[in-house]
């Protein structure tokens, strides 16, 4: 229990972290929303003075980030400028986008890479593992960017997926609840299958270098030596054994894939984080970037404390004080 | 296990990275055209073809190119107009263009007779060659990628010394806050730091602010690896010696405990250099990197955002295509360095 309570208390303080470093860095920018308005000559200087005042961006910084964090903790994330209302609101819907995506993709991910992983462990040196060796490689080096770019090609040359967004224009009138979810699914297809493979050359040669490692020691081969059958040794003795890295790993990759997620959202219009903070980034819509790289933070520790859960319920070693 | 393949892909990719950088270094030499010059009337022209045989079948020593008409009824609106010939011309004298920004010099590679053109990897909205402005581009992005990579790992070993060699509360400090760093996705950390930077500034200075900012972002992990190298250099018997004999702390670091981390700088460097290019590029497409004219491998990405090039100018994607097996070369050599670390330690 000490661990897990270790391992909370630790999430929080690092949001907190976060937090701190988000805001200071988007206070220290120069220039604000209002800098637009500025060059309109028919606007006054007073009339600008004023709408900072009444946004609160001309107090001091403490106060902003105190009140900015307690207006967090009501779920409203300090007030958009740019969309004229609470952040908090906005950011919902996009994190559940992003949430939506960035969960297929791993799932798909995992679900991919266990068997390959295991597969080239066990045949290791043999075809299977040069091939998915090379094939690992190549995809790692194969920008994001360009492998976007091309499914959002083949989505607009084949039509057989829509080219970007989440829903059809149309779909939102009269439609039943399954042809909605139909209408997302083949949107969520391109993203998710261009961010899974993103996601999977790490995977792979992680999962198989740890079932390297795992069916290299001691008690496989005394296993072996019973005659115990394959199957029975890779999938009951070697894959627990070889979780707990893994478990790590799946932490470790949020990361990386909520970033590819958010360039994959831009290309292809996925309405997810990605889009709206660059957007508000380009409007000095400052809430709405604080507030989007918390989610971010979010997401990302959050995913680190379901591992460290899922390591709790896996590894009994770790349960040991 | 045997040190011979490691080291032989280790010189290949090495050797594939030398001669690519060297040709980016070189752009102006063998790029025929300046990075700014446009050609209006060619916008969007597919690849020149660079033919030996003529259309009576006579085979010509010296290279030619045929001049493009216009042909809407084309996929490209361009086709070959074969009564056109231009031949290539080898070492003329043609744009002027400064060497390493200080040596003004005229010398190009190859260049056809006017009025034709080469476009060998096409041509952009603006008539632009596609293939000078990677060759110029590759000196921006190539720059930043190397130097950002540079400081972070520099900025990596100082902390990362610092950390491990003194542990305590120094270490506990410092390894949080690189915690920190990577509790945040990278993309969302560079635009997050992006923003507070001001939107509009000079190219110079942009290109500056772009490596400091990839370069504060990426030490944490060469931190992290360069400290847990320094806590188990620290241990070993000729540094405790070294001590002993009255060593001050700057000369065991300096000669016994950093000479240990060198491979796993090495291997950062490689493995950081195409994720900071990468980085550059992704930021200058999305519009907050490097401005136009001045061309990077973002900005010669960012025309595919439009749906017409997209779909019908498939040259577009072909600088994208030649980064594959430069980033392959960098993994590779990361990868043959990372075998070798575990052939000499072992």
């Amino acid at each position: 229990m000490r661990f897990l309570v270790r391992r909370f208390a630790h999430a929080v303080l690092l949001l907190f972290a976060v937090s701190l470093l988000s805001f200071a860095l988007l206070q220290l920018a120069p220039g604000d929303f209002f800098d637009g308005l500025r060059l309109d000559p028919e606007i006054s200087a007073q009339t600008i003075d004023g709408l900072r005042a009444q946004y609160g961006l001309d107090r001091p910084l403490p106060v902003r980030y105190e009140r900015w964090l307690a207006s967090a903790l009501h779920g409203q994330l300090g007030f958009s400028l740019a969309y004229r209302s609470p952040v908090g609101p906005i950011l919902r819907e996009r994190a559940r986008n992003t949430l939506l995506l960035t969960g297929t993709a791993t799932i798909l991910a995992w679900i991919l890479a266990i068997p390959i992983g295991i597969w080239t462990a066990t045949a290791k040196g043999k075809w299977p593992d040069h091939i998915s060796g090379l094939a690992t490689s190549t995809l790692l080096t194969i920008p994001d960017l360009l492998l976007f770019l091309l499914l959002l090609l083949l989505a607009v040359r084949t039509g057989w997926f829509p080219a970007g967004g989440m829903v059809s224009p149309a779909g939102d009138a009269n439609v039943t609840f399954w042809a909605r979810v139909w209408d997302i699914a083949r949107h969520l297809v391109l993203p998710a299958a261009g961010l899974a493979v993103v996601a999977l050359p790490m995977l792979v040669r992680h999962i198989r270098s740890s079932m390297i490692d795992v069916l290299g020691s001691p008690f496989i081969r005394a296993a072996r030596a019973h005659g115990i059958r394959r199957g029975r040794i890779i999938f009951r003795y070697a894959l627990p054994a070889a979780a707990n890295p893994l478990i790590s790993l799946f932490g470790l990759s949020i990361a990386g894939l909520l970033s590819a997620s958010a360039l994959a959202e831009v290309v292809l219009s996925w309405p997810g984080m990605g889009p709206l903070l660059i957007d508000s980034l380009l409007a000095r819509d400052v809430y709405v970037v604080a507030g989007t790289v918390m989610f971010a933070a979010v997401f990302l520790i959050g995913g680190n404390l379901l591992a460290d859960l899922l390591l709790f319920a896996f590894d009994p070693r770790i349960r040991v004080e | 296990m045997t040190v011979g393949p490691h080291r032989r892909k280790l010189w290949i990719a090495l050797a594939f990275l030398g001669v690519f950088h060297l040709a980016v270094f070189c752009a102006g030499f063998l790029a025929p055209y300046n990075f700014a010059a446009q050609h209006r009337d060619l916008a969007f022209a597919p690849p020149t073809r660079v033919h030996f045989i003529d259309a009576r079948g006579q085979f010509h020593l010296r290279p030619f190119v045929y001049g493009l008409r216009y042909a809407p009824e084309t996929p490209s609106g361009f086709a070959p107009d074969a009564s056109a010939v231009y031949p290539l011309r080898f070492f003329t004298r043609g744009a002027p263009y400064k060497v390493a920004g200080v040596f003004s010099c005229s010398l190009h590679l190859f260049e056809v007779d006017r009025p034709g053109r080469i476009f060998l990897l096409g041509s952009d909205a603006y008539g632009r060659d596609q293939l000078s402005r990677f060759l110029y581009g590759g000196q921006l992005s190539l720059l930043a990628g190397l130097l950002a990579a540079g400081l972070s790992v520099g900025v990596g070993i100082l902390i990362g010394a610092l950390a491990g060699f003194y542990g305590g509360w120094l270490d506990e400090l410092l390894m949080r806050g690189a915690e920190l760093f990577l509790a945040l996705p990278w993309l969302y950390l560079l635009l997050a730091v992006r923003s507070a930077l001001p939107l509009h500034v000079a190219e110079s200075q942009v290109f500056l602010l772009l490596i400091c900012v990839m370069g504060l972002i990426g030490w944490s992990r060469p931190a992290r690896l360069i400290r847990g190298a320094v806590l188990s250099a620290r241990e070993r018997n000729f540094v405790s010696a070294a001590r002993g004999f009255g060593a001050s702390d700057f000369f065991l670091l300096r000669r016994h405990v950093l000479p240990q981390t060198y491979g796993i700088v090495l291997t950062q460097l490689a493995l950081l250099v195409p994720q900071f290019i990468l980085a550059e590029v992704t930021l200058t497409f999305l519009g907050l990197g490097v401005g136009e004219p001045m061309p990077s491998w973002g900005s010669l990405f960012s025309p595919l955002q439009q749906y017409a090039v997209l779909v019908s100018d498939w040259w577009m994607f072909l600088p994208a295509v030649i980064l594959i097996p430069v980033f392959l070369a960098y993994y590779a050599a990361a990868d043959a360095m990372q075998e070798r670390l575990k052939t000499v330690t072992l």
